[in-house]
């Protein structure tokens, strides 16, 4: 089973990014089990999304404490919170953020990555939205999903401009981390 | 065909597969979607229903009474203060023998004001005469509200259902969902003929006031159409099985590792995929665990509860809901399954866990085990912090 736990604040799209994940992995035969959980219940406050994916159903329904990867969409919570809390060992974590001014303390085995993703996004969506961006460094960084079936993901969820926009948010994304990886 | 859905969004597509002439529901979290999403299946003309907004779950309540009292089909949906905000609805809706199909998205009820899942509001319900299933995924939630409308409209039952779905963890959990053909529910389900209906060419009244002479006899019928409906479920989920390829077996419990356990635990909704997790761990390292999952919790099969369980030496009550004051209603009724039997377990154990949506983890269900030893215990809190309970208003 993999984990993979979002954080971010409410209205950032986290459930959104579960769901294209969960989709994306649904689409490669794979069982996922995306679902939210809401602090304060309150537009901006910190919350999670929680993904977990398996050859067969999945059935634990608790959050996830030691994920496998993470993905941060709002680097401002890492002051207040360890976004990293139970990491694996090798475990992967993305984190939307432009420059790398506070870089988190990770153990060898683990991996981190910085994706300017609300770049990208204001670039090719018009809007600092930078999931699917994120997504597609989601899929370099770890190896788990083919960058065709996020595409696909893209053609079935968006129609017209945001098609279009996220569909390069989600290239730009992985090829910033297929570069880095090089 | 197999999807990627929301629960919310399953189970609105399955009541639009049920064909329902009138839908009528006040907003509430985590409830809202299910009805958002019906109400757009209407306005896209997908769904030939009536969608009637009102200004409180009494009001929707009260709408969906009347449109099965005129003879249509009709479906709500809420949760927690708006459940029972409706309760004086429900009660006569189940009196008026009424087949209204509900979905009880479960969330805790106030004060304090608390918008996540645990089980009290349904299980508030548990005496108003309404059938009551928990699904413990969205596939079963889709197939209940299906099974629902078939079995409440049965000429036997004419009685309303409550699907229980455990909020957020499922009504906002997204996963693999098998949705049925409208051929294959259209099957199953015919359309709705009621016995008698509300008709202005043919006037009756229905629901008067009834006398001593003659209301014990209304409530003794619902006693024992009740324990009849125990008998038809089974009939209904073969028959079900045979359509969509989905067997929940007898429709009244699910026994997983049950046959050679020594140790049982029984819960209700979501929480069981977590527990059958924890089950095949133990499994593996040679520990004969099991778990009793209740799918009808009204009626309760009380004979299907006992087979099950004659031969377990030690058993936990794991459940998400309190009788304040008193043993834990799903504990109630296991003992009274066992009570004066000369086979049963040796212990009976309640647990509480994950009110309000504290979390439960496969620690919480490992230490629910470990604590299920010699000396029996009665609601017994899981995951309790004892440095919240440091206030003067604590014992």
């Amino acid at each position: 089973m993999r984990e993979i736990r979002i954080h971010a604040r409410a209205g950032q799209g986290a459930i959104t990014t579960g769901y294209l994940l969960g989709y994306a992995y649904f689409l490669e035969g794979k069982y996922a089990y995306a679902f939210p959980h809401f602090g304060a219940a309150r537009m901006g406050a910190p919350m999670n999304a929680f993904l977990r994916v398996d050859d067969k159903p999945v059935r634990i329904r608790s959050q996830i404490y030691e994920p496998d990867y993470l993905i941060i969409i709002d680097s401002t919570l890492m002051r207040d919170f360890n976004c990293l809390s139970g990491l694996k060992e090798d475990g992967i974590v993305i984190i939307n953020a432009k420059d790398k001014e506070e870089i988190p303390k990770v153990k060898a085995g683990q991996k981190i990555f910085f994706l300017p993703a609300n770049e990208i996004a204001l670039n090719t969506l018009g809007r600092p939205l930078g999931n699917t961006a994120l997504i597609g460094a989601f899929a370099s960084a770890t190896g788990e999903l083919k960058l065709e079936t996020l595409l696909e993901v893209v053609k079935q969820r968006f129609q017209g401009k945001a098609q279009e926009g996220n569909t390069q948010a989600i290239k730009q994304g992985y090829e910033y981390i297929q570069n880095l990886k090089r | 065909m197999r999807l990627f859905l929301e629960g919310s969004r399953a189970v609105a597509e399955a009541v639009r597969l049920c064909r329902p002439g009138v839908i009528s529901a006040y907003p509430i979290t985590p409830q809202t979607h299910i009805v958002e999403e019906l109400a757009q299946m209407v306005a896209n003309g997908e769904l030939k229903a009536q969608f009637l907004n009102v200004e409180s779950e009494h009001s929707a309540a009260s709408v969906v009474l009347g449109a099965v009292a005129t003879g249509v089909r009709a479906f709500t949906a809420t949760s927690s203060q708006g459940l029972i905000y409706m309760s004086e609805v429900l009660f006569n809706i189940a009196g008026l023998r009424l087949p209204v199909v509900l979905t009880c998205a479960n969330r805790a009820l106030s004060a304090p004001i608390n918008i996540w899942n645990d089980h009290q509001d349904s299980i508030s319900l548990r005496d108003s005469g309404w059938i009551q299933f928990y699904a413990e995924n969205n596939q079963e939630a889709v197939d209940f509200h299906i099974i629902a409308y078939r079995l409440g409209e049965d000429k036997s039952v004419m009685l309303p259902v409550m699907v229980c779905v455990d909020g957020f963890y499922l009504t906002h959990g997204i996963e693999t969902v098998d949705l049925p053909e409208q051929e294959m529910v259209d099957k199953f389900l015919p359309p709705y003929k009621p016995l008698y209906k509300l008709d202005p060419d043919e006037p009756m009244t229905m629901g008067p006031l009834v006398d001593p002479d003659y209301y014990m006899e209304t409530r003794y019928a619902i006693q024992e159409t009740l324990k009849n409906t125990l008998r038809l479920i089974p009939k209904l989920t073969a028959e079900f099985a045979g359509i969509f390829g989905r067997d929940y077996k007898d429709g009244l419990v699910e026994e997983y590792y049950t046959k050679d356990a020594d140790k049982v635990i029984i819960a209700m909704g979501s929480v069981c995929g977590t527990i059958k997790d924890v089950v095949d761990e133990l499994r593996k390292k040679g520990r004969k665990v099991g778990l009793l999952k209740i799918i009808t919790f009204r009626p309760f099969p009380y004979l299907r509860v006992y087979e099950a369980l004659k031969n377990v030496t030690k058993v936990a009550v794991l459940e998400k809901a309190l009788s304040l004051g008193a043993l834990a209603p799903l504990a109630q009724e296991i003992k009274s399954t066992f009570f004066g039997r000369k086979r049963a377990p040796q212990i009976i154990s309640s647990f509480i866990v994950g009110l309000g949506g504290r979390d439960i983890t496969k620690n919480s269900i490992k230490e629910v085990f470990r604590r299920l030893n010699q000396r029996e215990v009665s609601g017994e809190f899981i995951d309790l912090k004892p440095e919240l309970l440091k206030e003067e208003y604590v014992g």
